[in-house]
């Protein structure tokens, strides 16, 4: 009869082989006390489903390997079954944490390979959308991290302005997590009498919030202990492993899509690109915290920049008829039911469209063959270089910072598993 | 802004178009890597002419190692950010594309693709001494495509489980292929030596 420990054992397939355990060498005072634990994909402190396994030797991080997979819902196959204007509502699911910035990158992807320009209202609010994401994102980033680290209240802060900001997506949208808002050549609705200025309103009390939070952690003697030279990953590894977004930035490279590559409007707004240089868990927070204050600056010169005017565009290929005319006319109605069932033709060609997300460089390869449907839909997420980063990265490092360490760079198991 | 433009057309502004802006620049490039690897470079797609966006540059795959380095490298490129690998199944004689997106993060900031084809069967070199963030890339390749890497440290299934059968990206794999597994991926001690 086999016990259960024993079972257990068998099922992680440590059964027979407990060679990891002792290495025969005489001056090796860990000899035969190395332990292998796994962490995940249920913990309370991994970020989502995913798994690490690490040798410890006492405290410290010998070897380590991550496995992720345990959401994947394949979208990239499903990118590739379903119709262009179906697939918005799988790019809300990849990064869930900021939901608006998939889609607005998405609906710039298609729209590029077909050749179409949205209105100017529109693109000033989908700039707003991204950094409302941003924002969003990097609140539940810094308030994660910190509440891994001990610190609830610092989590608090932001999560009150999240739910606020939240409450404004909900006015856009009609959902708060999954948004869905934007579609091709277009937005689902524009924004309601009044946003911008709630929003400004939002803008302004957030600041107070984020200086807050500011003082509250950055000179914390604590916080500072337990993040500064943690973790630490520096420019040249993060060009081998490919970082972008705030991760890379923490490590001195002066880079941001917003900036070196504008799309959208962000040529006509000013915002700084905040740089660290050490690229340790303090410093992620730090430029975090700093992009956050940036993001706010360029919302409120997004919403004095913004005029009413149309949000859809012209072009009949994409555009959603009108109800009144669905209900009342036989051709828009024939028009409605060719565009929900069939899709639009996407003429052929192929392209690859990035856009500055909350974690890095989000972008959708897709390939056309001139049907309804994408021949290939890549979707690249930063979170899956990012965690491909973490293993190297907490090598030597103590077990417990490896929770810093994971928290710092934000993963995000719905961008990593796709 | 009305009618059939498509990707020929330039829209440089919103969508971070760099047709104008790069184009000397690609030609240069272009030019420089037929003259140096002349026969290896089978085809160039080039955008405003073809359906790119950037130039597509296509590669033997026995040399696309070589390639890349140099446009990593190589003064006048310096293409230092993997942007993306990964591949395509197009169905016809060399049934697999695998491709490369490039970027210059430092310098130019214009962005380039290298694809290489593949038949089905056969094996590229893998990237991971250029790029030691190619590993995950091309593990994911290897698992959504059925394409091997030649010298890969660590060639196991990524998204999926290490006892899934098939490729899933590969059209001719069914929407619902589902495969159930009662246990979770067993913990495997022989990585962690």
């Amino acid at each position: 009869m086999e016990t259960r420990a024993e079972k257990i054992t068998e099922s992680l397939g440590l059964g027979n082989s407990q060679h990891y355990n002792i290495t025969h060498d005489p001056d090796d005072i860990w000899d035969d006390s190395r332990v292998i634990i796994n962490i995940g994909p249920t913990h309370p402190a991994m970020h989502g489903a995913l798994r690490m396994v690490a040798k410890l030797n006492g405290e410290t991080i010998e070897k380590s390997y991550c496995m992720f997979g345990y959401t994947h819902r394949a979208k990239e196959k499903l990118g590739e079954n379903r119709t262009y204007h179906q697939f918005v509502v799988y790019t809300d699911r990849l990064n869930y944490c900021s939901a608006l910035n998939n889609n607005v990158t998405y609906a710039m992807a298609v729209e590029r390979l077909m050749g179409i320009q949205v209105p100017d209202r529109t693109v000033w609010l989908r700039m707003i959308c991204c950094e409302l994401a941003r924002v969003i994102d990097h609140f539940i980033c810094l308030g994660i991290n910190a509440v891994d680290l001990g610190a609830f209240s610092f989590f608090l802060y932001g999560f009150h302005q999240r739910e606020e900001a939240y409450t404004l997506i909900e006015k856009l949208c009609g959902a708060r997590l999954t948004t869905s808002y934007t579609r091709i050549g277009g937005m689902m609705h524009d924004a309601p009498e009044g946003w911008e200025k709630e929003v400004k309103a939002w803008v302004a009390r957030t600041r107070k919030v984020i200086q807050e939070m500011d003082e509250l952690l950055t000179t914390n003697k604590i916080w500072r202990q337990r993040t500064v030279g943690v973790a630490v990953f520096d420019k040249e590894d993060c060009m081998k492993y490919s970082f972008s977004g705030p991760n890379a930035r923490a490590a001195g490279i002066d880079h941001d899509l917003r900036r070196d590559q504008p799309n959208m409007f962000y040529k006509d707004v000013e915002f700084d690109v905040p740089i660290a240089k050490n690229g340790d868990v303090f410093d992620r927070y730090l430029v975090r915290i700093e992009e956050v204050k940036q993001s706010l600056n360029i919302i409120a010169q997004c919403c004095d920049k913004m005029k009413k005017g149309p949000i859809w565009t012209e072009d009949k290929r994409v555009r959603i008829p009108d109800k009144d005319v669905v209900h009342n006319t036989m051709e828009g109605l024939i028009h409605h039911f060719k565009f929900f069932m069939t899709g639009f033709d996407v003429p052929e060609g192929e392209a690859y469209t990035v856009n500055e997300g909350a974690n890095g460089e989000v972008g959708f390869y897709i390939v056309s063959k001139g049907a309804p449907r994408a021949h290939r839909m890549r979707i690249r997420g930063p979170s899956v270089w990012h965690f491909q980063g973490l293993t190297p990265m907490v090598e030597g490092e103590k077990i417990g910072d490896m929770v810093a360490a994971l928290g710092s760079i934000n993963i995000i198991a719905g961008e990593l598993d796709r | 802004m009305i009618g059939n433009e498509d990707i020929r057309t330039p829209v440089p502004t919103i969508y971070g178009g760099m047709r104008e802006q790069f184009a000397d620049l690609w030609k240069k490039q272009v030019a420089e890597l037929k003259a140096k690897f002349g026969g290896t470079i089978e085809a160039v797609k080039m955008p405003g002419v073809d359906l790119v966006e950037v130039p597509v540059i296509y590669v033997k795959k026995d040399q696309v190692i070589e390639v890349l380095k140099f446009m990593k490298d190589q003064e006048g490129f310096r293409y230092e950010f993997l942007a993306d690998l990964t591949a395509v199944d197009e169905e016809s004689d060399p049934r697999f594309e695998v491709v490369y997106n490039l970027y210059a993060v430092f310098t130019s900031h214009s962005r380039i693709r290298v694809k290489c084809k593949v038949r089905e069967g056969e094996e590229v070199p893998t990237l991971v001494n250029v790029w030691p963030g190619a590993n995950w890339a091309e593990r994911e390749v290897w698992d959504m495509f059925g394409i091997r890497f030649t010298g890969h440290p660590d060639l196991r299934r990524i998204l999926m489980d290490e006892r899934w059968v098939g490729h899933p990206l590969r059209k001719d794999y069914p929407l619902r292929g589902y495969q159930l597994f009662p246990t979770p991926e067993p913990i495997d001690p022989k990585l962690l030596d």
